[in-house]
C-alpha cells in the first residue's frame, strides 16, 4: 500500500529550483534509500514532507485517507505518524537523555495532558528498552550535551523510534559513527522497515549496500533513477553526476 | 527485538507483564525539588520574624512602612518567578508582564475606592431627613471619585466596582483574556525573539497611554488612591493591616512557588525548556509549540495580576506610570541578575534589587564624599544597576542563583 505520495512538487529559493517537479512514493512497509550529490535536494525533500518548507506547487498525500500534508502544521504532521532524524543531530543538550526520550515517547501531546502526565511502568519500560537499543543505558541520567557526537546520533535515532512513527525519515544517520555502529544502524533500520516505511538518505555506498533495498537517486531536485542498487549504479547518468565524481 | 517490530497499528506500548521489571523508584516531588522545602521554610521564618518585629502585632522594631515594603517585595518576588517561568524556562522574553501586574492592581483598586467612598458617603448622610436612594448614592460616589477628572458619571467599566467578588474575578479575567488574545495573535504568527519582546513593549506602552487619558474612566494620571484603607476594616490600624497583607503576600508567593515548581519539574517543564532551546525541533516531535507558549504566557500573566492585586493595597496608590514599559524591563533585569531558569534565583534577584533600590533611592544610604565629588545614591543607583546587569550578564550568566550550584556541588 502506498503510504506517502509526493506529486509534482517544486520549490524555489530565491529563484533557484531546489526541488523540480519531484514525484516519489513509498509504501508500508518499505525500506528506501535516497542518494544523490550534494545539493540534490534530499534534505529539502524531507523538509517538505515534514512541513518545514512549503512547496510552491504540487501535492503531498498521506495514508489511507489521502490527507494533504501541505495543509497540516509541523506538529500535526508529526502526530500523523511521520518522524524525522535530522542531518545534524539536534537533541536537547540541556536536558538528560531520559528527558529527551521521555518527550519523544508516544503519548498525548497537548499542554494539559502533559501537565498532569506521570510516567507509568510502561513508560519506564519503554525508555529502558530504547536506551538499551541505542546503547545509552548507562547514560540515561546524564546531560545530552555531554554525549559524544556519535552518541547524540544514537539518541536522536532513539527519539525517532520512541515516537513510534509509521514513516521514518532518516537523514545521514551514519555520519560520525564507527563501522560497528554503522552495522548496528543498518540492522535497526532494516528491522524497523519490516513493519513501517523507512526512508534513509546516505552518501556511504557500503551502508546503502547493506540496507539492501530499493534506491532512489535524486539530482537537481528530481528523480534521476530508481531501482535496485545494482540497477541504478549501472545507469550512465547516475555514474556521470554522482558516482563518477 | 520486539522494540520496533510491533505492528504500527497496535503500537502504543509494549504489553508488559506486571512485575517483570521494576521502574526506577519514584521519588517524591519534594525530594526531587529540594529547593521547595528550603524556600517555603525560609519564607515562613521570614514572615514570622517580620510579624514578631512589627509595630502592629509584635515588639515594634519594624515600622509599619517597612512591613509594607517587605510585603510589597514578596509580591514583586511572585511576579519575578512568573517572569522566570515565561522567560527563563520557556524562552519568551516578555517585556510586558508589569502591565498584567498593573491591571490586577487597577481591578482590585476600583473596588477598594468605590466601596470605601460609598461607606464614607453613607455615613455622612446618616443624619439626613430622607435616606438616599441607591441611584443618588451611586451618583454621589461617582462625583466624589471622578471630580478630579471633571466628571461625575460612573463609567461603564465601573459597573461591577461595588462588588468584591466581581472585581476579584476581573483581577484574573482581564489580564488573562488580554494575555490570551495578545499571545494567540503573536504566537500564531510565529513572532519570536526580539520582535516578540518589542511587541510586548508596544502592548504595555499602549495600555499605559490609554490609562493616562482622563476620559478612559480610570482617573487618568491621578490613578486610584487611598487603596490602603480597606472597606469594612476602617477600625483596624494600618500597622495591623500591614502584617495581614504581608501574610497574604507570603501565602501567595508560597503557593505560586509550589505551582510553578510543579509545572516546571515534570514533562511539561521539559517541553517548555526544549521550546526555549529549539522550538522547531519540538514541533517535529509533535508538540504544538504555540499552545504551550500561550498556556505559559497566559498563566504567568494571571499570576502577575494576582501579585499586583496584593501589591497595590499595600502601596496605597496606583497610577498609569506603574505600567510604564520600563517597569517590565526592570523585571527582566531582576530575573537575569538573580539567575534565569531557577525559581529561587528570580526571588533572590527581585528581592535584592528592589530592596536595594528602595534603600538607596529612599535616602536610606548615606551619600559618599569622594574628594570634591559627592556620590548621590538617588542619582547614581540606576547607573550602578545597569553596570551590575552588564557585569552579571558577562561574568555570571547564571546570575546570583548560580552560586548555589557551586555550594551544592562542594557539599558531599
Ligand atoms: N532554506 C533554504 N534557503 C535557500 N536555499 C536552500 C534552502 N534549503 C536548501 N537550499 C538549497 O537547496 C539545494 C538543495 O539542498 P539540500 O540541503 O536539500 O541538499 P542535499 O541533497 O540534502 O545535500 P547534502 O547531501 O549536502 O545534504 C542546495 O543548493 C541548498 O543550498
Ligand atoms: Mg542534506
Amino acid at each position: 500500500m502506498t503510504l506517502l505520495e509526493v506529486r509534482d512538487v517544486s520549490v524555489s529559493f530565491d529563484g533557484f529550483r531546489a526541488i523540480n517537479n519531484l514525484s516519489l512514493s513509498i509504501g508500508e512497509p518499505e525500506l528506501r534509500a535516497v542518494i544523490g550529490p550534494n545539493g540534490a535536494g534530499k534534505t529539502t525533500f524531507m523538509d517538505i514532507v515534514t512541513g518545514k518548507t512549503r512547496p510552491d506547487s504540487g501535492q503531498v498525500l498521506w495514508g489511507e485517507r489521502q490527507i494533504d500534508l501541505l495543509r497540516l502544521s509541523e506538529s500535526q504532521i508529526a502526530r500523523a505518524g511521520i518522524g524525522r532524524k535530522f542531518q545534524k543531530p539536534t537533541v536537547f543538550e540541556d536536558q538528560s537523555v531520559r528527558a529527551n526520550l521521555s518527550m519523544a515517547v508516544r503519548n498525548k501531546r497537548g499542554p494539559f495532558a502533559v501537565l498532569i502526565w506521570r510516567a507509568t511502568a510502561q513508560d519506564h519500560q519503554r525508555i529502558t528498552e530504547l536506551a538499551h537499543e541505542i546503547g545509552l543505558t548507562e547514560r540515561l541520567d546524564d546531560r545530552a550535551g555531554d554525549l559524544s557526537h556519535g552518541q547524540k546520533q544514537w539518541l536522536e535515532i532513539g527519539m525517532l523510534l520512541a515516537q513510534d512513527p509509521r514513516l521514518l525519515l532518516v537523514d545521514e544517520p551514519a555520519a560520525g559513527m564507527t563501522p560497528s555502529e554503522r552495522e548496528h544502524t543498518t540492522d535497526l533500520l532494516k528491522r524497523a522497515a519490516q513493519t513501517r516505511a523507512v526512508m534513509v538518505i546516505e552518501h556511504d555506498m557500503e551502508f546503502i549496500r547493506r540496507l539492501d533495498c530499493r534506491v532512489t537517486v535524486l539530482h537537481e531536485g528530481s528523480v534521476l533513477a530508481e531501482g535496485s542498487l545494482d540497477h541504478v549504479t549501472k545507469n550512465q547518468q547516475v555514474i556521470d553526476v554522482y558516482l563518477g565524481r | 527485538m520486539t522494540l520496533i517490530n510491533r505492528p504500527p497499528v497496535a503500537a502504543t506500548a509494549p504489553i508488559l507483564a506486571q512485575g517483570t521489571q521494576t521502574p526506577p523508584p519514584r521519588r517524591g516531588f519534594l525530594r526531587e525539588n529540594p529547593s521547595i522545602p528550603w524556600f517555603l521554610g525560609l519564607l515562613t521564618i521570614f514572615t514570622l520574624i517580620v510579624s514578631v518585629l512589627s509595630e502592629g502585632l509584635g515588639i515594634g522594631a519594624l515600622s509599619t512602612s517597612m512591613v509594607k515594603i517587605l510585603g510589597m517585595t514578596l509580591c514583586l518576588c511572585l511576579i519575578a518567578i512568573a517572569m522566570d517561568v515565561v522567560w527563563g524556562y520557556c524562552g519568551i522574553l516578555s517585556l510586558g508582564h508589569f502591565a498584567f501586574f498593573g491591571l490586577g492592581g487597577y481591578a482590585i483598586g476600583m473596588w477598594l475606592m468605590y466601596a470605601r467612598t460609598e461607606i464614607v458617603i453613607r455615613e455622612s448622610l446618616t443624619g439626613a431627613v430622607l435616606p438616599p436612594t441607591e441611584a443618588e448614592l451611586s451618583e454621589a460616589v461617582a462625583a466624589q471619585i471622578f471630580g478630579v477628572v471633571g466628571s461625575s458619571e460612573l463609567p461603564l467599566i465601573w459597573s461591577f466596582a461595588h462588588s468584591l467578588p466581581a472585581q476579584l474575578a476581573l483581577v484574573v479575567l482581564v489580564p488573562g483574556l488580554l494575555a490570551l488574545v495578545f499571545g494567540w495573535l503573536a504566537f500564531r504568527s510565529r513572532v519570536t525573539g526580539v520582535y516578540l519582546s518589542i511587541l510586548t513593549q508596544a502592548m504595555t506602552l499602549a495600555l499605559a497611554l490609554y490609562l493616562f487619558q482622563n476620559d478612559t474612566g480610570l482617573r487618568g494620571n491621578n490613578g486610584l488612591s487611598g487603596l490602603q484603607n480597606i472597606p469594612g476594616l476602617f477600625d483596624i490600624p494600618q500597622a495591623v493591616l500591614a502584617v495581614w497583607f504581608l501574610w497574604a503576600s507570603a501565602l501567595a508567593l508560597g503557593l505560586g512557588y509550589l505551582l510553578f515548581a510543579w509545572i516546571v519539574s515534570g514533562k511539561f517543564g521539559s517541553v517548555i525548556r526544549a521550546i526555549r532551546d529549539n522550538e522547531a525541533r519540538v514541533r517535529f516531535l509533535g508538540y504544538n509549540v504555540e499552545g504551550y507558549k500561550l498556556f505559559v504566557f497566559t498563566l504567568t500573566a494571571i499570576i502577575s495580576a494576582i501579585a499586583g492585586a496584593l501589591y497595590y493595597p499595600q502601596a496605597g496608590i496606583i497610577n498609569p506610570a506603574e505600567l510604564a514599559p520600563i517597569a517590565s524591563i526592570y523585571l527582566a533585569v531582576w530575573v537575569a541578575i538573580g539567575g534565569r531558569g531557577r525559581l529561587y534565583g528570580a526571588v533572590i534577584g527581585a528581592a535584592t534589587v528592589s530592596l536595594l533600590s528602595s534603600w538607596l533611592t529612599g535616602g536610606g544610604a548615606p551619600n559618599i564624599e569622594i574628594g570634591a565629588f559627592r556620590l548621590m545614591w538617588a542619582d547614581w543607583w540606576l547607573v550602578f544597576l545597569g553596570l551590575g546587569f552588564v557585569a552579571v550578564t558577562l561574568f555570571f550568566p547564571k546570575g546570583i542563583g548560580g552560586l548555589f550550584d557551586k555550594i551544592v556541588r562542594k557539599a558531599p
